[in-house]
């Protein structure tokens, strides 16, 4: 019994840095609507920085001075990021926020390393909480009490802030509507630096406090970031006890979880989410959220299919990629085959939010389930490769068919996190079930039959399958379907009233684009030969998610491009710096800044202004609404 | 003169909605801007406090042009803004949505505070700590006008104070527009119903399809009936 409780409060305790940095997150995403991925990266460097302060300065002053100073050293480099970067970035398309501040994390992963070495750094015990506690023969390390005290003190002072002081009041205010906050005379750039700072300091302090307890590593920003999204999604977004009781479930779901279901303990967190989104979809103290308010006129270029120039254009570009086997070596040539394959879940991704406007941060599950597809029946039915291609593919749309069902039910920022959920799930699933999966080892030995056992031959392959796939979603962007998918995009509710079954419509897009990455997945197991759980994993589906937003999410050929740049570029830095991530992250930072309509968008910006040099306003188009109000 | 807006222009996107909009409120009066739905009313209000993107234009508050200020500097300026669809903030109670409006004392403007707004709008008064969202439709366009009038504006823009509103509450609100008057308060307010604005203003705009159509005292308007029957519905 003695044991429960202890294997309890270290759970408390592990809640209450989790509930730091989810508030943190919480209350950003509450007033700016920004979701800041880079909040695992300020919760990292506060940690490192903490490191460093402790190491120098001794005593117990040096300590706790040295965690409140790197949490407000942190604050301030938010802020510095929040007017330099992300007040740039406001307006921009909707996620368009998340690739920039997933930039910056690339950038923050390269610098501590290149700060403190990639080494794991063991920090100072705190000072006065060094020894344990005895409870019925169990130990209980006093830093844990400490940390179970400290999480309910930060949420009562959190909940004073918000409540009783006029910051707090304006918090809430333009949490819920930040026009009307403006037009009440309040300043609302400086209220969204002074949030981001609170959020970033709750961060960078949840990092500090962790030192005594855990190696500071390089990596520790990812596996905080994903479980701070589920913990403020099942809290609820913008709610602060919906955090604190978030992070302490999920806490205690992880110490208890790996002694009761040691089997599924990693899905354990995951499931949770998932029912309570779909049972409760604005969390378990959130509200419903209310539809956004949003501005008419803001996507004013229509989209239209390829004139026929263009087409030709695009022909001859598909020609001269055909082409490239005559001149190119075999390490190009694989290169262009994983590009390529890239495209093909590119554009799998794409279509599903720019055209069906469901954002997924999950879809890497179907890019790797198609890539499993193919390992089972290769290695463990021994079926050939082009039944494999052909059959593979449909694990990736069985999965879409049961997850999107469930997904589609939810919108904006919910869909995606249950999306993260599901494809977490299936991570799991393969990390976890070695007899079948191989677990962390993958299936190897997932070799292409000799006809397309060559470089150039599965190039070819490759980018006919890229080709077609490509071609077939364009196909579809301009058919009834993509009109009507269009429609539920723009406003269910108006779709529904011109009898369009919104719901059916986005399933069925969810499974064309699960089946489509599928594909891709399928291919790509034949490219490198083997198959692992990495394939499902979340950097994965992050990857698509930026190649999409770089190619421009507004345009309809964003996809194929932001593909081909992002990872031509990530594989040429690869092999050209070490810094490749500090360059990369740099880069999608710039465009983030400099073109915030993605690529794409931003060729077609220029494009406009040269065919015509008049200024908006006094076109053609400027006719008299009616209905303008 | 204490508003005066010329040659304003707006667009959403592409859509040209504001068409060379002009008009002037003198000192302490009140101006009812009048037309029908999507007449370009609210616009013409989003547009004097920035809401509008796209707008081109000049509008000089007490002598100053405003129109190149982001919006919370125009409304600092002392010209409140009440929309029309409310927009209070649901999750505050009563008193925090006050809080959100109040800005300093103004030499040139009446001072409220939270006891002079609820010997006002005694409604509010009684239910202090009720949240935004449990609140009637009168009881909500009551503190939307109390939440602007915390800002101590000398001038403000009222959106359809009346629309959905119960007699007995429009009643109420016209007495409140005319102490709001008597306090030495400017007011713009748009509306549809000719009688409300019948009851409250000195002079009134007529707008149709983004565009000034009329301009006179109330006098002059009910001697054009044939202005008054193209350009509003009665």
């Amino acid at each position: 019994m003695a044991f429960y409780v202890v294997q309890f409060l270290t759970g408390l305790a592990s809640a209450a840095s989790l509930f730091l940095v989810a508030s943190g997150l919480s209350i950003i995403f509450g007033v700016t609507r920004i979701v800041n991925f880079a909040h695992g990266a300020f919760y990292m460097i506060g940690a490192y920085i903490a490191f460093t302060l402790t190491e120098r300065f001794s005593g117990a002053f040096g300590f706790w001075g040295g965690v409140v100073a790197a949490a407000l050293a942190v604050a301030l480099i938010g802020v510095l990021v929040e007017m330099v970067l992300l007040r740039r970035i406001y307006h921009a398309p909707e996620l368009f926020q998340l690739l920039g501040t997933f930039g910056l994390t690339l950038m923050v992963e390269d610098l501590v390393v290149l700060i403190w070495g990639p080494d794991d750094l063991v920090g100072r015990r705190a000072p006065g909480f060094k020894g344990a506690v005895d409870f019925f023969g169990q130990n209980i390390p006093s830093y844990d009490l400490f940390l179970i005290v400290l999480g309910p003190v930060v949420l009562g002072i959190l909940w004073l802030l918000f409540q009783r002081t006029r910051w707090g009041v304006l918090v809430r205010a333009a949490t819920q509507d930040r026009d009307m906050v403006a037009a009440l005379g309040v300043n609302q750039k400086w209220l969204f630096t002074s949030v981001f700072a609170v959020g970033v300091f709750l961060a960078a302090l949840g990092g500090a406090l962790q030192i005594p307890r855990d190696a500071v590593h390089h990596a520790m920003d990812l596996r905080i970031i994903v479980e701070v999204f589920v913990v403020v999604v099942i809290g609820g977004l913008g709610s602060i006890v919906g955090a604190f009781v978030a992070a302490v479930l999920v806490s205690e779901l992880n110490a208890f979880g790996i002694l009761i279901f040691p089997k599924i303990s990693i899905i354990l967190v995951f499931l949770v989410m998932a029912v309570v989104l779909i049972v409760r979809p604005w969390g378990l103290f959130g509200k419903p959220e209310a539809a956004a308010r949003k501005t008419p006129g803001l996507t004013v270029n229509p989209w239209r299919p390829l004139t026929s120039n263009e087409r030709l254009a695009s022909l001859a570009a598909l020609v001269v990629a055909a082409l490239l086997p005559l001149f190119a070596g075999n390490y190009a040539l694989t290169v262009g085959s994983e590009i390529a394959i890239f495209v093909i879940f590119a554009v799998s991704l794409h279509f599903l939010m720019s055209v069906g406007g469901l954002a997924s941060f999950g879809h890497a599950a179907y890019f790797g389930l198609g890539a499993y597809g193919v390992a089972f029946l290769a290695k463990l039915a021994g079926l050939p490769m082009i039944v494999c291609l052909l059959l593979g593919p449909l694990l990736g749309c069985m999965g879409a068919a049961v997850f999107g069902f469930f997904a589609v039910q939810l919108s904006g920022v919910y869909f995606a996190m249950l999306t993260l959920a599901f494809a977490q799930i299936v991570w799991s699933i393969a990390f976890q079930w070695v007899s079948v999966t191989g677990g962390d080892n993958g299936i190897l030995g997932v070799w292409p039959a000799s006809w397309a056992a060559s470089p150039s031959h599965f190039y070819w392959l490759a980018l006919g399958v890229a080709a077609l796939v490509t071609i077939a979603l364009r196909i579809a962007v301009f058919s009834p379907f993509g009109y009507a998918l269009r429609a539920t995009r723009d406003s269910v509710l108006r779709s529904e009233a011109v009898g369009i079954d919104a719901k059916r419509i986005q399933w069925t897009a969810f499974v064309i684009a699960g089946t489509t990455a599928g594909i891709g997945g399928a291919l790509f197991a034949y490219l490198k030969g083997s198959v692992f759980p990495d394939n499902l994993g979340i950097s994965l589906s992050v990857d698509a998610l930026v190649m999409v937003l770089l190619g421009g999410v507004e345009t309809v050929s964003g996809g194929v491009i932001g593909a081909i740049v992002y990872k031509a570029l990530n594989i040429w830095l690869v092999s050209q710096t070490d810094l490749s991530k500090l360059v990369l992250g740099g880069f999608i930072v710039l465009i983030v800044v400099v073109f915030p309509k993605g690529i794409v968008g931003m060729l077609e910006v220029l494009a406009q202004r040269r065919r015509k040099s008049s200024p908006p306003g006094s076109s053609l188009l400027a006719k008299p609404i009616e209905s303008a109000e | 003169m204490k508003l005066a807006v010329q040659d304003l222009n707006s667009h959403y996107g592409p859509a040209h909605i504001l068409f060379d909009i002009g008009f002037e409120v003198g000192e302490g009066e009140v101006v009812a801007l009048l037309g029908r739905n999507g007449a370009g009313k609210s616009t013409t209000f989003r547009s004097i406090v920035g809401l509008v993107a796209q707008r081109t234009g000049r509008i000089m508050f007490e002598g100053k042009d405003v129109s190149a200020k982001p919006t919370h500097e125009i409304v600092r300026e002392g010209l409140g803004y009440v929309p029309e669809e409310r927009r209070i903030f649901t999750d505050l109670t009563v008193e925090e949505n006050l809080e959100v409006g109040r800005q300093p004392k103004r030499p040139n403007a009446p001072h409220w505070d939270r006891e002079k707004l609820f010997a006002l709008f005694p409604n509010l008064g009684e239910m202090k700590n009720r949240p935004g969202g449990r609140m009637s439709g009168g009881e909500q366009q009551m503190l939307t006008i109390a939440r602007t009038l915390m800002g101590n504006p000398s001038l403000v823009l009222l959106d359809e104070p009346s629309e959905g509103l119960s007699p007995k509450i429009v009643e109420q609100m016209v007495d409140a527009i005319l102490t709001m008057k008597k306090e030495g308060v400017s007011i713009v307010v748009s509306e549809q119903n000719l009688h409300f604005a019948r009851l409250i203003s000195d002079r009134a705009y007529i707008i149709e399809r983004g565009r000034i159509c009329f301009g006179g005292t109330m006098a002059e308007l009910d001697a054009r009936p044939d202005i008054r029957d193209a350009h509003l519905s009665l």
